[in-house]
């Protein structure tokens, strides 16, 4: 059970004067039950990526499988893999459309042809995933607030019972605790279910906090994949791509150039915390 | 005089059901006193739907008082006759921005201001290109913003409101939709307007890292301003922040988590170097 690319490559308008390639040869293993973090600044080619895991782009070349089928055979189900795994889009609130959020949330299910009592069952469900309390499930989605509405939103694609949930962004334009609120039920839900979990974000700290894995792209290509950790030494080359590590590691890096004896991959407050701390001791020893 | 100021500010609104019938009033401002001093740069914080965008929208008159007064530069802001007068001193950048340029060159996107106060065209030129270059997109001008980025778009929207020539800048969550590079673009280029041409600035933000340099830092919720004052005292009150579901810099929050693992260090660090300060006194 796994997302295996290889050697995608992908290009918008090819033979046009706008072509561009926005994806180079890009080979990449998820197995299922991962928490991923994809990362990049803004045309990295992370959206491209995304949006070819769920079959929306179709790579120019290069083979794409899903669960060890080919995805570009010909016969292959493209319906299937789009009710395996579900794409949560950048400010999703804005896709929301029906007269109150229970409906909404029917809308994928019942799309899937599935009868409506089990609709009913999968939007409750879903809604239960995310948090949403059930007084709000017969209000008008768009009463309620930003972070409601963006998880009334992931409840809609988490109601297709997706073994694969991507969501780009999706924090953007949240409060700080709204941030923290919709990270943590996605932890939750990865816990939980068991599902697959690749986030897309600008935020190295939230990344360096929730994920297992980080990808980063740069220039339509795969510039480094491993532990946050791993990642995040390299420091240095990410700033020189418009990205950067979280706070807390330049602060070791930092003690460390000033003579500490300390570890330099803590990538979370708590993490740095206890290392500072273990330097401290180390040095009265 | 102050720059912005307001008394016992209130906006309210109707609610209405589908038919449109009024059902209530709904209060998004409720009772806020602002002082801003010429030159200063202040910074609102609050959660969503706490009314910094209802009182950001206040500062150049899109929005008017429902009770109490708010003056821009001295002006009245429920006086329609110097509305044209308060929208030149005070000018506004917003969050999404695919949503205010509408030029179709870059400089002609800058000039559009300019041009509806009725400056003369050679004027408007000169502007253009001043502005342009002040925030860095100068070498652009000729170039269309639909092929920018969403940090260049910003700065040329910000180069827009600067050719208008306002003494007070309003930036409402203007590096939301952006990434890292593109956030650290913008903020450098307001920072330097403010050094170079002592603009006021108010930034609205829910990115605790961009008020660190604010002169003020006022948090709302529900409509109120809830704590006042300078980043240090503000980022002190961890726990009253979180409340408001607002956060601190990742350095503050580290420092903290340091201090309640037994740690002696002072309260309200705001940058890396005053922690890094703050450990090298231990070893």
């Amino acid at each position: 059970m796994s997302i295996q690319l290889e050697h995608i490559h992908y290009t918008y308008s090819a033979g046009t004067a706008y072509e561009k390639h926005a994806l180079k040869d890009v080979s990449l293993e998820i197995p299922q039950g991962q928490f991923a973090g994809v990362i990049g600044h803004t045309g990295s080619g992370k959206s491209t990526l995304i949006q070819h895991l769920n079959g929306l782009l179709k790579a120019t070349s290069g083979k794409f499988y899903y669960n060890g089928e080919d995805v570009y055979a010909e016969k292959y189900n493209m319906k299937n893999l789009r009710s395996q795994v579900g794409l949560v889009f950048q400010y999703p609130e804005h896709q929301l459309f029906e007269v109150d959020v229970f409906t909404d949330v029917c809308f994928g299910p019942k799309n899937q042809g599935l009868s409506s009592a089990e609709c009913e069952e999968r939007a409750k469900e879903a809604l239960e995933l995310v948090g949403l309390p059930e007084k709000y499930y017969r209000q008008s989605p768009f009463e309620l607030s930003g972070g409601q509405k963006r998880r009334a939103a992931i409840a809609g694609v988490l109601a297709m019972r997706p073994k694969v949930l991507v969501l780009d962004e999706p924090t953007a334009g949240l409060d700080p605790r709204g941030r923290d609120d919709i990270l943590e039920q996605v932890a939750h839900l990865h816990r939980q279910t068991g599902m697959t979990v690749i986030l897309v974000s600008h935020s190295m700290e939230d990344i360096a906090r929730y994920v297992e894995r980080i990808v980063v792209m740069n220039r339509g290509e795969k510039m480094l994949d491993g532990t946050p950790k791993e990642v995040f030494a390299h420091y240095r080359e990410l700033e020189q791509v418009g990205l950067a590590a979280p706070q807390v590691t330049y602060i070791m890096h930092d003690l460390k150039e000033r003579g500490w004896n300390i570890r330099t991959d803590a990538t979370t407050v708590e993490e740095a915390a206890e290392e500072i701390i273990r330097g401290m001791k180390h040095s009265y020893d | 005089m102050e720059m912005i100021q307001a008394r016992e500010l209130v906006y309210e609104y109707e609610k209405r059901d589908d038919e449109g019938n009024v059902i209530g009033m709904s209060r998004a401002i409720d009772g806020i006193d602002v002082d801003v001093q010429p030159g200063q740069f202040v910074a609102i914080l609050g959660h969503n739907g706490s009314g910094k965008s209802t009182l950001a929208k206040h500062m150049n008159a899109i929005l008017v008082p429902s009770g109490g007064t708010m003056w821009v530069n001295g002006r009245d802001t429920k006086d329609p006759r110097e509305l044209m007068q308060i929208r030149q001193s005070a000018g506004m950048v917003f969050q999404n921005p695919d949503n205010q340029i509408i030029g179709t060159v870059v400089e002609e996107d800058v000039g559009f201001g300019p041009e509806n106060l009725g400056v003369p065209t050679e004027e408007i030129w000169l502007r253009v290109e001043e502005s342009l270059r002040s925030v860095g997109m100068l070498e652009y001008r000729t170039h269309s913003p639909n092929k920018l980025s969403g940090g260049q778009k910003q700065r040329v929207a910000i180069a827009g409101v600067l050719a208008m020539e306002p003494q007070c800048i309003v930036l409402d969550e203007p590096t939301a939709m952006l990434d890292p590079n593109g956030r650290k673009e913008v903020i450098r280029t307001v920072m330097e307007l403010r050094r170079k041409k002592q603009v006021t600035v108010i930034l609205i933000t829910h990115y605790m890292e961009e008020v660190i340099d604010a002169d003020q830092v006022y948090v709302m919720d529900g409509g109120r301003i809830v704590m006042k004052g300078t980043p240090r005292e503000i980022f002190s009150q961890v726990e009253e922040l979180k409340k408001y579901r607002l956060d601190v810099p990742q350095v503050t929050m580290l420092a903290e988590e340091l201090r309640r693992r037994g740690v002696q260090i002072p309260r309200g660090i705001l940058r890396k170097e005053e922690l890094l300060e703050a450990l090298c006194r231990f070893n």
